[in-house]
């Protein structure tokens, strides 16, 4: 398989975080950390340059970034939803919290707006259970989320685009 | 203002406290302090939880102990020219205050919070700069580790930890010290210990708190088993979700090297030990040991078949010690105190202490850490305050997806590894959720599969296949298509499931079903003869009905319905159609005039 | 780094977080309410912390609160003692005095009586 790889910056930077790390005992899901941060997430070209950089095979590149939720293969918009779906957010309502948000937004969970403003998804307990039902907006977390709040949330974040 | 005595003003940076917007209050402060020309005069610290989160953001001030809750920036120019300049804590956002006459305890309630609690590996949460490696050697930081270098054998270490009874904290509960003698003895050139810092299960934030309130005892107990194991190198593995932990125990990875406590002849001993993170990327399996061991090779998370343990062939092959980090939290307390003094704490078969992170319906969400045998009740009621809203009691959650629920009547049961497990639970790391009224137990067990069977690695069939298998029964349940009949397959594929699964993931993920089938198969039984879910949680079996008298035919629910399923118009009450009705429950939540009925 | 040196960093710190020790032995209050430091109350304060820095006394704790309501008597200030609930209040303080009660009470262990105020004069 042959998959072109453009010499831009991005790859520039991993290469030289590959090469520093490459000597190290087990790096790939380091790597793949560190070239999902400066790509937003792993299209299949990156993950072709992995493999071949770091002499592994492909499909273990592609086993690995597959089984970890962490790793997404598809863009994300330019915010990301994340509503906690722990037990105590659970207990406290969040599966209703994440059905107003599909509405809100007219997306399903783990979709991207049309205008690519959000990507909405959910994320197993971010600590923040004395604040459940919590929501986290790209590092913001918001806590005892009901309908009202979602509605100035989402606007706070429509406004900045204005 | 030369000469004014320092005060300490601690506030929290626990994940609560952060969310809460603790930083605003950090910045205010600095901002006032400055407007005042008092800044060399008072220390600023920001520190990991204290525990409350429920109050947060929280501030303590020294030396008058004096617990700040609930605060905003604007309540912050008042403090500091009341209480840090002239002396007079300001009473309506003061929780407690520990100094005489101050201020009078003001609820003994909120009191009890503290009051009920045995803080060993918390000691330092909440009371230290966690980027300041001095307040932690203020603190007996690193005593222990040069105790032990330069006056102990190998070992005296190993037998002072099986005497002193300390048991795994990460759910198990498999005696540390054994652990520890099987690396020891394991003849190899090459050894790793590693720290489990995956904390996956929802509803537990112990570990994180320890790592951002006090990284370096996680680094002194993870020296200590290197030496007493006798290994080189260790590797912390921590979540990604967790990145404040990841950039505290960086630091303090930094600092320690800097002052010689990791690197090559540790107090000129001649031992050597180092640390390195590696980062998880969000996988629950992972917290098992031989899927983490995987991971941490950089590998796929899937759990290896046991034997061979890891004290026998764990990291690329070698003899690994593998704890979690509140129990190597404990460890330098040991040394330092004796086994003596370790094992007089808590029951017969546990001992010491076990921190749990409170939450759901309960009043003071938060993380504490009580003796063991300390009963459900007393964490429930005295120290989490109870159930709020005047709900009643319905059962508590221990132990996350691999745990059970133990419902009212077990509650005075003294919390220990043994009696849990006998309740159908287990201590797990530590999460406790509390349940009310309007939880659905049946849901409930449908939530947690949901969980296990889309974390399930896939690696063997009975877990792969049956945790589907057992949500599918599960969810038919819930949405009034179940049968008798569904029970008895119910439980006995949930044992199958336990007994031929791999891992512990598919070994304990039946226990919410068996536990809810035991304590509240009622409720199961409802669903399917009665078409019932007494907590009006499952939708498929909760109508909404508009009252006619009670309408104001405002119109509000008509236009929130997400399936325009409610028509009317002024001077006419609104109806719902229940052919096209979802029960997703909008309308109740916006009639302004409770005017609709859920049942 | 060996032990002696770990010792050293400890002591150290030791002394700069005294204020958030619970084994303080003697807590020092001095009253720094307006009419406290109309009486001096601040010069009284600076003297504590003064002699207890430079005489590196360790478990003493210094700090200031608000008016305690024996204005006559200003500057008071109270000892608390780590067993004890009740202080020792000391009342009419200035600078010198503020030293004797160091010397006296604090390393020697004695109640100052000729400052002490007794409830109920």
């Amino acid at each position: 398989m042959h998959i072109h790889i453009p010499d831009n910056p991005q790859y520039r930077e991993l290469k030289e975080y590959i090469e520093k790390e490459k000597g190290k005992k087990g790096p790939l899901i380091k790597v793949l950390h560190k070239a999902q941060d400066i790509f937003g997430y792993l299209p299949k070209e990156v993950q072709y340059f992995v493999a071949r950089e770091l002499n592994v095979n492909l499909s273990d590149v592609y086993g690995v970034v597959t089984f970890y939720n962490f790793f997404s293969t598809t863009p994300k918009g330019k915010n990301e939803i994340n509503v906690c779906l722990g037990t105590a957010c659970y207990v406290r309502g969040a599966d209703k919290v994440l059905s107003m948000l599909e509405e809100e937004l007219s997306i399903v969970n783990g979709e991207t707006t049309e205008d690519n403003l959000f990507t909405l998804n959910t994320a197993r307990c971010f600590g923040a259970c004395g604040l459940a039902p919590a929501v986290m907006i790209n590092e913001e977390v918001y806590g005892h989320v009901d309908r009202k709040k979602i509605k100035t949330m989402l606007a706070e974040y429509k406004s900045k685009e204005e | 203002m030369a000469g004014v005595p320092k005060l300490d003003v601690l506030i929290c940076g626990g994940a609560s406290c952060i969310s809460n917007h603790s930083h605003d209050i950090k910045d205010k402060i600095h901002e006032e302090l400055k407007k005042k020309g008092i800044e060399d005069d008072v220390r600023v610290i920001e520190t990991g939880c204290m525990g409350p989160c429920e109050l947060g953001p929280v501030m303590l001030v020294y030396p008058d102990k004096v617990f700040y809750q609930r605060l905003k920036p604007e309540d912050i120019g008042n403090i500091v020219e009341n209480h840090f300049i002239k002396g007079r804590p300001v009473a309506e956002k003061v929780l407690v205050s520990e100094t005489t006459r101050a201020i009078i305890e003001k609820e003994q309630e909120d009191a009890d919070f503290f009051k009920k609690q045995t803080k060993i590996v918390l000691s330092n949460c909440g009371r230290i700069d966690p980027e300041n490696i001095e307040e932690y050697i203020t603190e007996n930081g690193y005593a222990a580790i040069g105790q032990i270098l330069t006056s102990s054998n190998p070992d005296d270490v190993v037998e002072t930890i099986k005497k002193s009874g300390l048991r795994g904290r990460g759910g198990g509960g498999f005696p540390t010290g054994r652990k520890w003698e099987f690396v020891k003895n394991a003849e190899n050139d090459q050894k790793y210990v590693v720290c489990n810092a995956d904390e996956g299960d929802p509803g537990a934030f112990m570990d994180r708190s320890v790592l951002e309130g006090d990284p370096h005892c996680i680094i002194e107990g993870m020296s200590i088993a290197a030496y007493a194991v006798g290994a080189n190198k260790g590797y912390v593995y921590i979540r990604a979700e967790y990145p404040l932990a990841i950039t505290r125990l960086e630091h303090a990875l930094e600092q320690a090297r800097e002052y010689g406590f990791l690197g090559e002849n540790i107090f000129e001993t001649g031992f050597s030990f180092d640390i390195e993170i590696r980062i998880g990327a969000g996988a629950f399996v992972c917290g098992e040991e031989t899927a983490l061991i995987s991971s941490i090779e950089g590998g796929r998370g899937n759990p290896r078949p046991r034997p061979p343990f890891p004290a026998i062939s764990g990291l690329w092959g070698k003899p690994t010690l593998l704890n979690n980090v509140e129990t190597y939290a404990n460890i330098r307390h040991i040394i330092l105190n004796g086994w003596e003094w370790f094992s007089s704490i808590g029951t017969e078969t546990s001992k010491g202490t076990k921190v749990f992170a409170l939450s759901g319906k309960i009043k003071n969400t938060g993380l504490i850490e009580v003796p063991m045998g300390t009963t459900l009740r007393e964490l429930i009621f005295d120290i989490g305050g109870g159930v709020p809203d005047g709900k009643k009691f319905k059962a508590v959650q221990l132990g996350g997806p691999s745990g059970g629920c133990v419902p009212e009547e077990y509650l005075d049961t003294p919390i220990d590894y043994e009696t849990l497990i006998e309740l159908g639970a287990m201590m797990g790391s530590g999460g406790v959720i509390v349940m009310d009224e309007d939880t659905c137990m049946v849901n409930t067990a449908r939530f947690f599969l949901d969980f296990t069977k889309s974390e399930s690695c896939g690696k063997c069939v009975p877990c792969r296949v049956g945790l589907v298998k057992l949500y599918d029964m599960l969810d038919k349940i819930v949405k009034g298509n179940g049968e008798l009949e569904d029970l008895e397959k119910l439980e006995s594929l949930c044992h199958s499931v336990k007994k031929t699964s791999l891992c512990g993931l598919g070994q304990t993920a039946p226990n919410p079903v068996l536990s809810t089938l035991k304590y509240f198969k009622d409720e199961y039984v409802e669903h399917i003869q009665d078409h019932k879910c007494r907590a009006k949680v499952c939708a498929d079996l909760v109508t909404y009905t508009i009252i006619p008298e009670a309408c104001r035919s405002c119109g509000i629910c008509a236009k929130n319905c997400p399936v325009d399923c409610i028509t009317g118009s002024k001077g006419v009450p609104y109806v719902i159609n229940q052919d096209v009705c979802i029960s997703c429950g909008t309308c109740y939540d916006v009639c302004p005039f409770d005017s609709i009925i859920k049942e | 780094m060996n032990l002696d040196e770990l010792r050293k960093l400890r002591e150290k710190g030791q002394r700069e977080m005294m204020q958030r020790s619970d084994k303080a032995q003697y807590r020092i209050v001095v009253g720094m309410g307006t009419s406290g430091i109309a009486a001096g109350a601040r010069e009284v304060l600076r003297t504590f912390i003064e002699e207890v820095n430079s005489r590196n006394i360790k478990d003493v704790v210094v700090m200031q609160t608000g008016e305690k309501g024996y204005s006559s008597k200003e500057p008071v200030v109270e000892v608390f003692t780590h067993e004890e609930k009740e202080p020792v209040v000391y009342g009419n303080i200035n600078p010198e005095k503020a030293q004797r009660i160091v010397t006296e009470h604090i390393v020697g262990g004695v109640i100052v009586e000729d400052y002490q105020v007794i409830f109920g004069d």
